[in-house]
């Protein structure tokens, strides 16, 4: 059956619309394709990481370089920030604004606790000469957690004009798109956390 | 099926299909004046491959001459000002069609995938020799010879550990004797190739390629790199002499009675970036010179890579272990020594931005004998930092 | 000592000597770059074009000009890769036993490796994307893509690419380690000095343009397609599209992932690709290819596409075979992911792995034969115009068989042994890219030009460049096929058997011929603008279309449809044709139009200057260009207004011309 309109046989069928037609926004699906494309850069750095991981070039190896309670302690903060930010979208749909803002801060401040606790240990472990250059091991590791913290990073400045914009015009359409797709963003950056920990910390410890 | 591919016959010209016949004429005889060595090779596993080659050709033909048969006959006999031909714009689906147009192909390539898997496991350049010549088994005990080869930037050194011997860019083997290569490279990756014997296989620094081959008739052939590797990649090329037994018993002698002896210090200075250098025999060679260089630790001092693999394997070397760093560094020892290395571009190759001056490791230029061989460029104060801190490249601006 | 610092502060690694002062071949190019540059910019000033240009081309979110100055920059980016080829090919033609030829090793490795590069991200990629831009919003029936400013966007940082591919023409080298700059060749130690660093930031910068204006087509085509327009009603070029914009979004991450790892090694002397402290280069050859193959399906699954509108265009038929065509496209879509390995067969994986990547490999040719034999039987029985476009489509399918058995043939692993990089390989990939990607995309321009600009190109120029470039391929690349046979490797810039020299001067008068065909492609632009009254195109269908572009104007209005249009069968144009659909004549509203924005502009500007500063090592520059981009994305975003209305009167205004010129002709 090719012909599957339904004028009946004879009659010339409507070849266009009078009203505007409206496609759906598709920020969201944009947004989401481009975030399975950030998935796959990560995907080659966890893979780089899986084939270079044990070349420690006879140095150090994450069992002795890896101390696993700050590394939790990071871990909590990027959890606890994603749940705050889960909060601030349960009210942005309220449409309560002052308490949006307030989730949003309180989100920022976790997320930049994350960045802080993780540039300590980038600082300790280089003045431990375990910096990106000591092994192909160390070069990957530094690679995935450092691109994971950009990543974060970028997050925040995003997050700090958000903020700025939220306050300026409030919660219009625009402004909740916007933070619908930073929360996915931020989510992502959780998930991808959840796999560094386990793939790269804990797999690295236990070993 | 109601539509039938039927056109009306033409009688195309006699005279049309003679001169087409006599234009391809030079054609041939230029094909048949050159050495097509792929075509035809004098090893058996490069006449497998040959074969190999005209069977899947021959296979595909089945289905590429119809296609462009067609293409050619319906383009003619569907043109527009042809008023005698059928006209259907609404035909365009025939589920016969469809199954023929996707399972023509789908046999083709089901053989073809067969043909593939076999003579893919048959011809792995790790398997051991089967076979001589078609009809001909290795007879039982035969050692392969074993040529250890190594590609150095822009010259091939060949070890050969049953004799104690080895040479540059020449290297000889017995006819019918299977040969069993081990091949690594020093700085950067190249492709061992001898058409005439055997299909390619990379020559990777830190890491050994085999492949095994046999000769089959004696004769003069090239050998060659085919996998760019700097600036002095279009001459490394080599001469293989497959040689009855016992011509290649007194190529071995030559060796033994005219050569050098290859130490670690004259290996290291041979493995400095130089084109065109004249074939080379030593008579004697460094204990596990060979061993040394695939584990990149030719260079006295340096930590050896299955060491360093042996330590990994058992879970590093901890933290306090700053000292293996440097032991393990091989890349940038032509940098360190002050040679050019072989991808340099200005303004770290020290010459204007694509000027005329030859880099380093080329042939004598006579319009600049200053820029040869391994001389060290003098160091002009922007160049390369010293070797000792562990900068990053970036960091050494030049 | 002190201005010496200050010089390096200052200009990080960049001095005089970087600049070829002293190479004729360059000064020649430079001055003739810089005098033709100065004559636009007068032309454009005396016309009083640089408001226009700034307002309705460069700020322009209009799909349409994006998509033209796509193919003006593939163009433009065409004769210089085409140079380069035409140096390549004389250089191998004169340089036997004791001639060097003209160029050095260290300069013809820059050649071949800027060819490369070039002709595939510069040259093809900027090409398909510029006719995907154009026609598929037409195709679909939408007024824009989904994301207009960040299509604009796109196109500059892949215009920012090409720039700085070209300043390294002029200002320091460019790499000499092949297209893909393999490690540890393409490592800090043994490829010091700018030119890595050229390639890396060129492809980094470019790759970020074409990611994101994959994103752009594939909201589009599943969000705003006319109503009616099922996904089993979708145009074929669509469908094409779409798979190509997938597999752009599932390929480029990898390619800059890699490419960072890569850059990484250099900068700041990581261990990913280098020989020593673990690295282990082998990863980047598996990484840039599982990038590198799906790359050469996104360049040949839109070519299918325009041969597949061309073709039944053409022979005034419906596609044979719609559905196996979408599924075959899909099923390549597919397939393009598991057969990377077979790019390095000769590295030595064992046999399982080899002959299950050579049998993959394989497999895709039998939805590409599908393909070929419904163009085939689209043709049977159809009643087949030979204009310009449909000379490029049966010249592609006698062409493509040909590189599509060579390419089968080299899928078995021990044949690629012997012939792996060998002028076999290479002519095997010119034979599909010329004869299938380059061929469609000619055909292309030549299909939809009338579309664009108002009046069709001239035919006679048209067969002139089609001949020149068909029998130019053939003396070209055919030799290659006999010297790969003969065990003749890739990229040497020297040979010594002087048996060899015959079919490197063949294959240089095939470049020449080539050469005639671009140049033919030129004289027909120029002759077309000359002719265009007589070439006007009053009805908006010019070739009797099937699709929906070819019921708007031509050149479209800036909203390209007044009405949405409703869709009821594939070939939408074509059923309407066909069940007496009459054009609106009133009734017109105001159009919602996004509007024109400078950003892309000043990013794409900002990026040339972040790259090079990054390139020459000077770092101030680059952290300033780099918070200047930060800062100009920011306050982007707080710029809320960004759309408006096209008003009621004005729509009516330009469909009342077009009703005056409908009536005029008839």
């Amino acid at each position: 059956m090719m012909h599957t309109d339904t004028a009946p046989p004879g009659t010339v069928p409507a070849f266009h619309q009078e009203e505007e037609h409206h496609p759906e926004n598709g920020t969201l699906l944009g947004f989401w394709i481009y975030l399975m494309s950030d998935c796959l850069i990560f995907a080659v750095l966890f893979a780089t990481y899986g084939v270079l991981g044990r070349s420690y070039a006879a140095g150090p190896s994450p069992s002795d370089l890896f101390e696993l309670p700050l590394v939790a302690l990071n871990t909590s903060m990027l959890l606890f920030s994603s749940i705050t930010y889960g909060f601030a979208m349960l009210e942005m749909d309220k449409g309560n604004q002052p308490m949006t803002q307030r989730w949003l801060a309180i989100t920022g401040l976790f997320g930049a606790a994350f960045i802080a606790i993780e540039l300590y240990e980038f600082a300790h472990l280089i003045h431990e000469g375990a910096g990106p250059t000591r092994s192909a091991f160390l070069s990957a590791f530094f690679a995935l957690v450092g691109t994971h913290g950009l990543h974060v990073t970028f997050g925040l400045v995003w997050l700090v004009t958000l903020m700025v914009q939220v306050h300026q015009r409030g919660l219009i359409a625009e402004n909740k798109r916007r933070l619908m797709c930073l929360s996915m963003f931020w989510h992502f950056l959780d998930v991808v956390w959840i796999g560094v920990f386990t793939f790269v910390y804990l797999m690295g410890v236990l070993q | 099926m109601a539509h039938s591919l039927h056109a009306p016959t033409r009688t195309r010209s006699r005279a049309g299909r003679i001169a087409r016949g006599l234009a391809l004429l030079p054609l041939a005889a230029m094909l048949a004046g050159c050495n097509l060595v792929v075509m035809q090779p004098s090893g058996d596993v490069a006449v497998q491959q040959r074969n190999l080659i005209l069977a899947s050709t021959g296979l595909m033909l089945l289905i590429i001459v119809p296609v462009i048969a067609l293409t050619l006959l319906f383009a003619w006999r569907y043109r527009a000002s042809n008023k005698e031909a059928v006209y259907d714009p609404d035909w365009h689906h025939s589920t016969q069609l469809e199954v023929v147009i996707w399972t023509a192909p789908l046999i083709i390539i089901i053989a073809l995938g067969a043909l593939t898997w076999i003579s893919t496991h048959v011809l792995d350049p790790f398997r051991p020799l089967q076979r001589i010549e078609a009809g001909r088994p290795v007879p039982e005990g035969t050692r392969p010879l074993t040529v250890e080869v190594v590609a150095l930037d822009w010259k091939w050194l060949f070890f050969y550990p049953e004799y104690g011997i080895a040479t540059v860019n020449e290297m000889a083997a017995p006819v019918d004797r299977p040969i069993e290569f081990k091949i690594t490279a020093s700085s950067v990756m190249n492709a061992f190739y001898i058409p005439a014997l055997a299909g390619m296989i990379y020559a990777m620094p830190g890491m050994e390629t085999k492949l095994h081959a046999v000769i089959n008739k004696p004769g003069d052939y090239n050998g060659l790199s085919s996998h760019y590797s700097g600036t002095g990649f279009s001459r490394m090329t080599f001469r293989f002499l497959g040689l009855p037994a016992g011509e290649f018993d007194q190529w071995i002698a030559k060796a033994k009675s005219d050569g050098k002896d290859l130490s670690r210090e004259v290996y290291l200075d041979l493995e400095k970036p130089s084109e065109q250098v004249p074939v080379t025999y030593y008579k004697s060679v460094a204990d596990g010179l060979y061993g040394l260089i695939v584990n990149m630790c030719a260079v006295p001092g340096k930590m050896c890579m299955n060491e360093m693999m042996r330590i990994d394997a058992a879970g590093g070397a901890g933290t306090d272990s700053h000292g293996n760093r440097e032991r393990l560094q091989y890349d940038n020892r032509y940098i360190r020594e002050g040679h050019e290395p072989p991808g340099a571009t200005t303004p770290a190759s020290h010459r204007p931005a694509r000027g005329e001056v030859q880099p380093e490791g080329m042939k004598p230029d006579e319009h600049n004998p200053a820029v040869r061989g391994s001389d060290p460029q003098p160091d002009r104060g922007d160049g390369p930092a010293a070797p000792q801190d562990p900068v990053a490249p970036a960091q050494r601006n030049n | 000592m002190f201005s010496d610092s200050l010089q390096k502060f200052l200009f990080g690694r960049l001095t005089l000597e970087s600049i070829p002062f002293h190479e004729p071949i360059l000064q020649v190019t430079f001055a003739g770059v810089a005098l033709g540059g100065l004559a636009v910019l007068a032309a454009i000033t005396y016309f009083r074009f640089w408001g226009p240009l700034w307002r309705d081309w460069l700020t322009s979110v209009d799909h349409k000009k994006i998509g033209i100055m796509y193919v003006i920059l593939a163009l433009v980016m065409l004769l210089r890769g085409f140079a380069d080829a035409l140096l390549m090919r004389s250089q191998q033609a004169v340089a036997f036993g004791a001639s060097e030829g003209y160029l050095p090793p260290h300069h013809y490795d820059q050649i071949f490796t800027a060819h490369g590069v070039i002709m595939i991200f510069f040259m093809a990629m900027p090409f398909v994307t510029g006719l995907m831009n154009y026609v598929v919003p037409l195709q679909i029936g939408a007024r824009d893509v989904a994301f207009p400013f960040l299509n604009n966007f796109s196109f500059w940082m892949t215009a920012s690419g090409a720039v700085i591919v070209m300043l390294s023409l002029f200002i320091g080298e460019f790499a000499r380690t092949g297209w893909l700059a393999y490690p540890p060749l393409s490592g800090a130690d043994m490829s010091p000095g700018v030119g890595v660093d050229y390639y890396i930031w060129a492809l980094q910068i470019a790759g970020i343009g074409t990611l994101l204006s994959g994103v752009n087509l594939i909201v589009t085509i599943v969000k705003m397609r006319a109503p009616g327009m099922t996904m089993m009603k979708l145009p074929v070029f669509v469908w094409t599209s779409l798979c190509t914009n997938v597999l752009i979004v599932a390929a480029f991450p990898v390619l800059t992932a890699v490419l960072a790892l890569l850059s990484l090694d250099r900068y700041v002397g990581t261990h990913f690709f280098t020989n020593d402290l673990g690295g282990n280069p082998m990863m980047y050859f598996n990484l840039i290819w599982i990038w590198g193959h799906p790359e050469v399906y996104i360049l040949i699954l839109p070519a299918f596409g325009i041969f597949s509108e061309v073709t039944s265009t053409f022979c005034g038929k419906r596609l044979f075979g719609y559905a196996s065509m979408v599924y075959a496209t899909v099923v390549i879509t597919i397939l393009s992911y598991l057969v990377w390995l077979h790019h390095f067969f000769t590295m030595g994986s064992g046999a399982d792995v080899n002959s299950f990547f050579g049998i993959t490999t394989m497999i895709i040719s039998i939805p590409t034969g599908a393909k070929i034999f419904n163009w085939l039987f689209t043709m049977y029985r159809g009643r087949i115009r030979f204009d310009v476009p449909m000379l490029w489509t049966v010249g592609f399918m006698v062409t493509f068989v040909i590189g599509g058995m060579t390419g089968v043939l080299l899928a078995v692993p021990p044949a690629d042994f012997v012939l792996h990089n060998s002028l076999f390989l290479i002519a095997h990939f010119h034979n599909v890219i010329i004869g299938g990607v380059l061929f469609g995309m000619l055909a292309g321009v030549n299909y939809w030009f009338p579309k664009a600009f108002g009046f069709k190109l001239d035919p006679f120029w048209g067969k002139m460049s089609f001949w020149f470039w068909l029998v130019g391929f053939y003396v070209a690349f055919m030799p290659l096929y006999v010297l790969g046979l003969m065990g003749v490797t890739r990229r040497a810039q020297h040979f010594d058997d002087p048996s060899l020299q015959i079919w490197f001067v063949i294959a240089a008068f095939g470049a020449v011929l080539i050469l005639l065909g671009i140049l033919s492609f030129i004289v027909q632009l120029f002759v077309s603008i000359r002719n265009r009254e007589a070439l006007r195109d009053e009805t908006g269908d010019p070739w009797h279309g099937r699709t929906l572009e070819w019921s708007t104007s031509s050149p479209p209005p800036d909203y390209n449809f007044a009405f949405t249009p409703v869709v009821h069968d594939l070939d939408a144009w074509s059923d309407m044709k066909k069940r007496g659909y009459s054009r609106p004549l009133s009734g017109f509203r105001s159009i919602h139009m996004p509007k024109n924005t400078g950003t892309g502009v000043i990013l794409g500007s900002l990026s040339v200057v972040f790259g090079f500063a990054m390139i020459w090592y000077i770092w101030w520059l680059a952290a300033l260009s780099f918070a200047a981009m930060l800062v100009v994305t920011i306050a982007h975003t707080f710029n809320y207004n960004r759309d408006f209305y096209i008003p009621a009167d004005t729509v009516v205004r330009s469909e009342d011309r077009r009703t005056a010129m409908l009536a005029g002709r008839a």
